[in-house]
């Protein structure tokens, strides 16, 4: 699985494109067609034995980050964040900018400096600035334009059963979807690697215009909050506890036999699951399951610690997990389309 | 300089814990020191011997500690709760990285309540330190087995260059005085002295000034000059702070000889380095406090580094600062001869 390179590409929604290329090649060898579509969506048609239906797995390319938004005299970046981010997490954060990947620090004034109401207080992410060590605007000028885009510059690394890395959200995704596309499918299936899923599930919509599946499973990264100081009812997911399926989230109610039978399924193939237990989040089901006319979609996900920050947590066996159920899916498909 | 500050950011010292890196400290000394030893608080002390008897001492010291937590208790799930020593800035935790120095070294990640679980008031409040805890992906029992409270943890914090000649990295409060003092010696090693030059890499800076107290008093020296760190001009702020590339702070104000201060920045003129005054009415926070003060008095001098984001992971300079601390420095030693008596007095 490619998951420890996907997660090391810099692709933040509107800049996907180091993550499409990396994709593209490595599905290239096992797809009928590839359709890269007005937005950076990759549609890959994998032929089944049958195409009297059509069914459609879902991931997500870009990952949330920030993009410049003003240089100032002294050569300073002003930015805005991209997709949901904690202001808490980005303070004293390492990042990069630009297709040349130039190094930068979020920044803030130091403790010393601050009066006791700020030093309590989350500052505005507008009262933050990206520091690159440029001493004038025009010598930044040399190196960042408006509109570059910038990510956490954190490391993969390996924390015994569990993976440590930026965008795991959702690379994973992608990486267990390039594993799936290997195999033989029952019916014409499109592999969709969608772009712009944090800033709106805007890949999805469209998407699903094209492909109008009769069924859609979304490969995921979901939040899981069992960290030191929360209640198991706020959990959301449990890290370790398998994949985690969804009946509803903020953006989706899943069609009960759907949800049912992924249950059901991963059950009797042996695949350790747990339910998503809060209507928390949402994802590209949200958008799929609207589309032309109504699509019977599910989700299922990677739980996933400090999601949306540099250094977010997944367990190895759950990302294994997520895999065997979408793999099991597919193999029972007719199951889920009846 | 930049590898060697590269270096020096990357050892792992909180206060307290220094012995952790004093032997790879040593080691710089080594080379360009006739001496090097570590005393019994851990200070690392090299010194570089005048070619008379009886001569008299200079002492330069930078602090080698660094701010950093420590483990308080670890709960049920192998999370890990933290204290802070020295003066972590908070808001810089959630989502931090760390390196516990555990059995063995263990990377975790600093969690905080996620926003969904905040209420309505929360949201804009900085996480407290005792609400944070570390995650290492480890299991509770393999977490029991290899950490014990009381471990030192520090922030990871890479080293990166950024333009202009700067750098950013952890640490570099005071690491970055540490490297002047090995580069200085590197630039003296040709010269005969008129006097004895300890420099000293000292200890707990940041919790009390133990490491320039003791020092100060053991090795009794004829006046002091302390290498520390002060605030580089941000977007947010330019009060009290220097802009990166503008050479060395030289401080005056009560913690300062003044004629010892004076020759400073004499030397600096006549030499073309470029530095600015900085004034403190009253205590500099730094360790020319506690060396004003040793045994029975020190005549001492502050020389400070710009820097931005100061205790963080992402402390900021730029390296022609560095430089010209330690031209300073160098030119200050190779005119100053042992006849302190005609200038050196209040």
């Amino acid at each position: 699985m490619y998951l420890k390179e996907l997660c090391e590409l810099d692709g933040v929604s509107g800049a996907e494109n180091a993550v499409r290329s990396f994709i593209t090649d490595k599905i290239k060898p096992y797809a009928d067609s590839i359709t890269v579509d007005a937005i950076g969506n990759i549609i890959a048609l994998k032929k089944g034995k049958s195409s009297d239906k059509k069914v459609m797995l879902s991931a997500h390319t870009d990952e949330v980050g920030f993009i410049i938004s003003g240089i100032t005299d002294k050569g300073f970046l002003e930015f805005k964040t991209v997709g949901g981010i904690d202001t808490r997490v980005i303070i004293s954060k390492r990042v990069r900018i630009g297709k040349n990947k130039l190094s930068g620090v979020i920044a803030m004034k130091a403790i010393h400096l601050q009066d006791k109401s700020e030093r309590g207080k989350v500052p505005k992410v507008s009262s933050l600035y990206i520091d690159i060590g440029a001493k004038s605007r025009e010598e930044a000028e040399e190196h960042v334009s408006l509109g570059d885009y910038a990510v956490f510059d954190a490391d993969y690394e390996l924390y015994g059963d569990t993976v440590k890395s930026k965008a795991i959200d959702d690379r994973a995704g992608c990486a267990i979807l390039i594993e799936l596309i290997k195999k033989d499918v029952q019916y014409d299936t499109y592999f969709c690697f969608m772009a712009q899923e944090e800033v709106g599930l805007r890949g999805a919509k469209i998407a699903v215009a094209r492909v109008k599946p009769d069924i859609a499973l979304v490969v995921e990264a979901t939040t899981c909050a069992d960290v030191s100081g929360a209640e198991e009812k706020d959990y959301v997911t449990s890290l370790g506890k398998g994949a985690a399926v969804s009946f509803a989230d903020r953006s989706t109610i899943v069609r009960e036999d759907f949800y049912r039978n992924l249950l059901r399924v991963a059950s009797e193939e042996k695949i350790s699951v747990q339910t998503k237990m809060a209507l928390a989040g949402g994802n590209d089901a949200g958008a799929i399951h609207l589309a032309v006319g109504g699509i019977k979609c599910a989700s299922v996900s990677v739980p996933c610690r400090y999601i949306h920050s540099p250094c977010g947590i997944a367990a190895v066996s759950d990302i294994e997990a997520v895999y065997r159920l979408a793999d099991a899916f597919l193999n029972r498909i007719d199951e889920f389309l009846e | 300089m930049k590898e060697l500050l590269r270096k020096l950011s990357g050892l792992r010292g909180i206060s307290g814990y220094e012995y952790r890196i004093s032997d790879k400290i040593s080691e710089l000394f080594k080379p360009v020191a006739d001496e090097v030893h570590t005393d019994k608080l851990g200070n690392v002390i090299a010194v570089k011997h005048s070619t008379k008897v009886n001569a008299p001492r200079l002492m330069i010291e930078a602090h080698m500690d660094e701010i950093g937590l420590m483990v308080r208790d670890i709960d049920e799930n192998g999370f890990i709760g933290f204290v802070n020593i020295g003066g972590v800035d908070t808001r810089i935790l959630p989502s931090c990285e760390v390196i516990i120095h555990a059995k063995e070294d263990i990377c975790g990640v600093i969690g905080a309540k996620p926003p969904h679980l905040q209420t309505a008031g929360e949201a804009d409040d900085v996480s407290k330190i005792q609400d944070m805890a570390i995650d290492t992906g480890l299991s509770a029992d393999k977490v029991k087995s290899l950490v014990s409270v009381g471990d030192a943890i520090t922030i990871k914090g890479g080293f990166c260059e950024l333009l202009g000649g700067r750098v950013s990295g952890k640490s570099l409060d005071d690491r970055a005085g540490v490297a002047v003092l090995v580069k200085l010696l590197e630039k003296l090693s040709d010269v005969k002295l008129d006097f004895d030059l300890y420099a000293v890499s000292a200890v707990c800076e940041e919790v009390n000034g133990s490491g320039a107290a003791t020092s100060g008093y053991a090795i009794n020296p004829d006046m002091a000059v302390a290498i520390d760190v002060t605030h580089g001009i941000t977007p947010d702020n330019s009060k009290n702070a220097f802009e990166l590339g503008s050479g060395v702070a030289i401080a005056k104000g009560p913690n300062l000889h003044p004629a010892l201060t004076d020759r400073l920045i004499s030397t600096a003129k006549n030499n073309d380095i470029k530095y600015n005054v900085e004034v403190e009415g009253g205590n500099t926070g730094t360790d020319a406090w506690l060396l004003q003060v040793a045994r029975e008095g020190i005549p001492t001098a502050l020389l400070s580094i710009p820097l931005r984001y100061m205790h963080t992971s992402v402390e900021t300079l730029e390296l022609s600062d560095v430089e010209a601390v330690c031209s300073l420095l160098e030119r200050f030693c190779v005119e100053l001869d042992c006849d302190l008596e005609g200038w050196l007095c209040i």
